[in-house]
């Protein structure tokens, strides 16, 4: 029984937080600014939490299964939703609706962390809706908002479309194998015509959640018309999560067929870059330029999953904590500008340096990461990820992605020449920080700064990995 | 008269799959696409049915994921018409074509 509560723990600790929100949603007893501090110092608990009583070991009926890299995993993201509760503080802050909203947001959570340590196909499906449908609903959190409800429409539609394929491939899996278990199906693979239809199912949902290219088309609406914190939620929370269970599901499932797979991803990445980059090039949104830098990223992380290996994994892993930290500061950043000024379009940061030096260094650090110019962990990332994209000795194809991330540093680059370089009669006038927002802000900071420099992170992730 | 076998239902079912995909596709009313994801949804469960009835009688893995998938799209059509209720009352329609505020 004691087992049950430490294997269960990040679970149960999500689930302890969702009820307590309820609570104190029914009773009506906290002023929203005091009900956030709260929800801050819930999650800060959650996170630190997730360091003490690690157990591994299998539960539900080898349904679900957990080990320390798993935990290392929900560490990650718990991380993130932390990061989210600091930085969308202000904007946050006077919603009347904002027990729902975090309700809604960790039920995300914890159909994720299910999702993430599922060891069944059926486990995965009910965790994946649970990470999805709640997402929808905050896509829509403007309610008023034209933009807002469009957003959510497209967002659960294609989801729902999404997950319908995804089902066809798993019920065909179940025709060929005659098991839903993770552990038996790579035994019952051939790799015949079957398997392949199968696996392409089974890969197109995958690419409709992680937003690989050819299913790309709802971010950038989504991200566009969502509010500021669900767009980071799903950017950052959302696709690495989705992104640790894909590596499992080729690793693990698809085993046998990894000659397939290999063949799919290099395609799809060398297509999600390229698609990815050139669409960030001609953005004028903040937002709707962050979600294709976000494709970009995602075509990055396909070059290490490629490799087949550990480390692979451990690379992934490495790059989504440092993509938490500069991909939360970027959007921390335009979601303060865009409460507070209301603007959105890049051409307004223009100038920004001169009435906000703070902000705009952190959004230029968090661009540098995003790009990955040496002294910012993302240079760390981007290394990792591509040397273990290597290990199958393709160089040609390694060049490109190289190339691919200098075409990057054009379009990250040019907004920071906007804030820092070009005049503007009209700068965005001085802005008032949160002291929640300046905490997260100066978190993302130091954390673009100090983890490509603290080497002992990556080797632990690697040791887990084992 | 031949009974039927398992051929003839998935014929059935990659049918209705591809009724639904097509309906998704083409259907430019949003209630409408919303039927066409269930379309979708139902041949799965017909899927999952017969091979668990034909080939694997032993286990009952294809009926609980059966029983699942229902439940699982009850929740997603209400989350997606509360959604689209929503969207009525700012756009005030229901069409696909007039939600175009987000775009390029």
């Amino acid at each position: 029984m004691n087992e049950f509560f430490s294997i269960l723990k990040p679970e149960l600790l999500i689930t302890a937080i969702i009820f307590i929100l309820l609570f104190v949603k029914i009773t009506k007893t906290m002023k929203t600014s005091a009900l956030l501090l709260l929800i801050q110092g819930l999650l800060l608990l959650n996170f630190v939490g997730g360091f003490f009583f690690n157990t591994e070991g299998n539960l539900f009926g080898d349904m679900y299964f957990s080990n320390h890299l798993l935990m290392m995993q929900k560490s990650i993201l718990n991380l993130a939703v932390f990061l989210i509760s600091l930085l969308f503080a202000n904007c946050l802050r006077h919603h009347e609706h904002l027990p729902e909203y975090f309700i809604l947001m960790l039920s995300a959570l914890l159909g994720m962390f299910f999702m993430i340590s599922s060891q069944n196909m059926l486990m995965f499906y009910l965790s994946l809706e649970l990470a999805t449908i709640p997402v929808a609903a905050m896509a829509n959190f403007d309610l008023e908002k034209k933009a807002s409800s469009e957003a959510a429409m497209k967002m659960i539609l294609s989801s729902a479309f999404s997950s319908g394929i995804l089902l066809f491939g798993i019920s065909m899996l179940y025709g060929a194998t005659g098991t839903i278990s993770f552990n038996e199906i790579p035994f019952a693979l051939d790799g015949s015509v079957l398997n392949i239809l199968i696996l392409v199912f089974i890969f197109t949902a995958f690419a409709f959640k992680l937003s690989i290219v050819p299913f790309h088309l709802w971010t950038a609406d989504v991200y566009e018309g969502a509010p500021m914190a669900t767009s980071a939620f799903l950017s950052v929370v959302s696709k690495g999560s989705v992104a640790f269970i894909f590596i499992t599901m080729l690793y693990k499932v698809f085993q046998p067929m990894s000659e397939t797979w290999y063949n799919m991803l290099i395609i799809l990445s060398i297509a999600t870059m390229v698609i990815g980059n050139l669409f960030a090039m001609r953005q004028q949104n903040i937002k709707r330029f962050l979600a294709f830098s976000s494709i970009a990223q995602v075509g990055f992380i396909m070059v290490a999953i490629s490799s087949g290996s550990a480390k692979g994994i451990s690379s992934v892993v490495y790059f989504v904590l440092i993509y938490v930290f500069s991909n939360l500061a970027a959007f921390g950043v335009a979601s303060v500008i865009a409460t507070q000024s209301g603007k959105e379009r890049i051409d307004a940061y223009k100038g920004l340096y001169k009435t906000n030096p703070f902000l705009s260094w952190v959004l230029a650090l968090a661009l540098f990461s995003l790009a990955g110019i040496p002294p910012t962990a993302g240079f760390f990332g981007k290394l990792f990820l591509i040397s273990a994209g290597a290990f199958k000795a393709n160089y040609g194809y390694i060049a490109f992605v190289a190339l691919n991330m200098i075409v990057s540093l054009y379009y990250y680059l040019v907004i920071v020449r906007a804030m820092f370089m070009d005049r503007n009669e009209q700068p965005i006038e001085k802005i008032h920080l949160h002291p929640a927002n300046k905490i997260g802000l100066i978190i993302c900071a130091g954390g673009i700064v100090c983890i490509g420099l603290i080497s002992w992170i990556f080797d632990h992730i690697q040791s887990l990995v084992g | 008269m031949m009974e039927p076998g398992l051929y003839h239902i998935l014929f059935i079912s990659a049918g209705l799959f591809f009724i639904g995909v097509y309906g998704f596709l083409t259907r430019r009313n949003l209630i409408t696409m919303l039927m066409s994801i269930e379309l979708i949804l139902n041949s799965v469960n017909l899927n999952f049915i017969a091979f668990n009835k034909y080939l694997w009688p032993g286990k009952l893995d294809g009926l609980f994921f059966t029983i699942f998938i229902i439940a699982i799209a009850a929740a997603e059509a209400a989350v997606a018409i509360a959604i689209i209720i929503n969207l009525y009352r700012t756009h005030r329609s229901i069409d696909v074509e007039d939600a175009e505020q987000l775009k390029y």
